[in-house]
């Protein structure tokens, strides 16, 4: 496998609070960010999210540990070459933190300034990338002016100007209504399968997961406590946090208020299956309660898409003759169904 | 009237005299303050030029001088006047007096306009590679321009205020003119007439200034 295009060795980060005590914000992390894919840093806020990708663009210099963007370590680097060094790695905000001071396609122009490109280039570069973001007619536009979504592609057109191979995304679309958010992770799907860019989204929202990640790594006081693929760690986290997270973002279980209203109408033990893209799946669900002579009744749940294949979760009321419901329970098991009792 | 209109003479210059004491401390005390705003803002722990002991060191010398009241301050100063300008009487010598004092409340007001700045504007630029000095003039420095414009407008008024203590020293005025020739010979007349025209330099003055600001932050 190629190199890394990010590569975090052993990083921790310590904020030194007043009178002494330290915060620990990012705890011995080691990741990879493999060159062409879009890795989703999910979890809670506050556990650390926003400090790795700072980590990686070296707005945060880590406590311990290494850093390494397309083979350079950026913890060895000189203030100066570290300034080269931002200049290849793109970023957009969850706020846009575009320059009110200048217009839209000033905003765009001031990463291709600072690199020191010439200003006829950087007109046509300007002009490139509005184009490529649908706001060319809002050049001379000035931020305030914009809707939320247009700002944030201003944003995106702003982190792409001096062609980064490499673009981090804090919270990208957390200010943004869903439709919006849609269109600007439609946006940056584009950026990476059309301009071949990583990207690394800190997200808490399960849309920009399912819109765009190729891989996950799941966040817990400062930890990276399981890394994979987005459909891996969704169907089935190994890890306590990322199981609580995957739960609470994928709304698979009912919630406890939907569970006593199911148990007041539903006398019945309550079990939920999971729902994978495994074939004959529902066949090997309704040969265990039949051959066990339950009767079951769909009462919740819903089966969708994640990465182009099948994910969900479904709860039955079984009812049946005593001991039929432990029967079923153990075939679906013995089946290889993820089966799990609401209690 | 009849005083007044025997001392138009003098009211014309004492319009000129306030006129050229509060444009001319307003341009160099906006320079003075802007530098020592800039580097207030820079050196605050945790921003762009982070240094605690210059920060410590301008802090306490800005609160130091900035409660002297004006009258005090413009006696205080007398040896750095003849050191700069050789005479601690005159329009030049109050001039040079309110450009330093005015200095020192612009240098706060500067500050507070950048403090306020979104950090998140400055991030961006951090993270475009940009470096501390660019940020600071290419970025925080535009992005503060309006509340800027207006703090300047806000120092406008106090230094018209304190043209009007030029008289002390000789240095001419409205201020001296009201005294002198108004409320000296219980002539009201002159007395009103200074106080309608320092209005009028303050409300010309602060609608220029709220036609830059609204200019700059474009509403």
């Amino acid at each position: 496998m190629a190199e890394p295009i990010v590569r975090l060795t052993g990083v921790s980060k310590r904020y030194e609070r007043k009178g002494g005590t330290a915060v620990t914000a990012v705890d011995d992390v080691s990741l990879d960010v493999h060159e062409g894919e879009v890795l989703a840093v999910i979890g809670y806020s506050g556990a650390g999210k926003s400090t790795v990708v700072r980590l990686m663009n070296a707005l945060e210099a880590p406590t311990s540990g290494t850093v390494t963007v397309a083979g350079q370590d950026l913890t060895r680097l000189p203030e100066k070459d570290l300034r080269r060094a931002r200049q290849k790695i793109g970023m957009i905000f969850q706020q846009f933190n575009l320059f009110r001071s200048r217009t839209v396609a000033g905003n765009v122009a001031y990463p291709l300034k600072v690199a020191g490109v010439p200003r006829a280039q950087r007109d046509a570069r300007v002009a490139e990338l509005l184009d490529f973001v649908g706001l060319l007619e809002r050049a001379h536009a000035h931020p305030e002016q914009l809707s939320g979504g247009q700002k944030q592609r201003v944003g995106i057109a702003r982190a792409l100007a001096t062609n980064p191979p490499l673009l981090l995304a804090d919270e990208a679309t957390s200010a943004l209504d869903p439709e919006t958010t849609t269109e600007v992770l439609s946006l940056l799907r584009r950026v990476n399968r059309e301009l071949g860019v990583t990207i690394v989204v800190i997200t808490h929202e399960m849309d920009a997961v399912r819109q765009i990640a190729d891989r996950v790594a799941v966040m817990e006081n400062g930890r990276v406590v399981e890394v994979g693929d987005v459909y891996d760690v969704f169907s089935a986290p190994r890890t306590a946090p990322a199981r609580r997270f995957v739960r609470s973002v994928l709304h698979d279980r009912p919630e406890p208020d939907v569970l006593e209203r199911l148990r007041h109408r539903h006398p019945g033990r309550l079990l939920t299956v999971l729902i994978t893209d495994e074939p004959d799946l529902q066949k090997r669900v309704d040969e265990a309660f039949v051959g066990a002579g339950v009767r079951t009744e769909l009462v919740h749940g819903g089966v969708s898409e994640l990465r182009e294949r099948r994910l969900g979760s479904l709860t039955y009321e079984a009812t049946g003759p005593r001991g039929a419901v432990d029967a079923a329970l153990a075939a679906l098991r013995a089946a290889g169904v993820a089966v799990e009792e609401e209690v | 009237m009849e005083g007044f209109l025997d001392t138009v003479d003098v009211y014309r210059t004492a319009i000129w005299q306030t006129l050229f004491m509060a444009l001319v401390s307003l341009v160099a005390s906006g320079l003075l303050g802007l530098a020592l705003g800039i580097a207030l803002y820079a050196t605050r722990p945790g921003n762009l030029l982070s240094n605690r002991l210059v920060f410590g060191v301008l802090g306490v010398l800005v609160n130091i001088v900035r409660p002297i009241p004006f009258v005090i301050f413009l006696a205080a100063i007398g040896p750095l006047q003849v050191a700069a300008i050789g005479t601690t009487i005159g329009t030049n010598a109050v001039t040079f007096a309110i450009s330093l004092a005015a200095a020192f409340a612009v240098s706060r007001i500067v500050e507070q306009s950048l403090v306020n700045v979104d950090p998140g504007v400055v991030e961006a630029a951090r993270a475009a590679g940009a470096s501390r000095l660019r940020i600071l003039f290419g970025v925080v420095l535009p992005e503060g321009l309006g509340p800027l414009v207006l703090g300047y407008t806000f120092i406008f008024v106090g230094i018209v205020d304190m043209t009007a203590q030029a008289g002390l020293v000789g240095g001419g005025g409205l201020g001296q003119y009201a005294i002198t020739y108004g409320s000296q010979r219980y002539d009201w007349g002159v007395v009103y007439v200074s106080v309608a025209t320092i209005i009028v330099i303050v409300q010309v003055g602060q609608f220029v200034g709220n036609r830059i600001a609204r200019g700059v932050l474009r509403r």
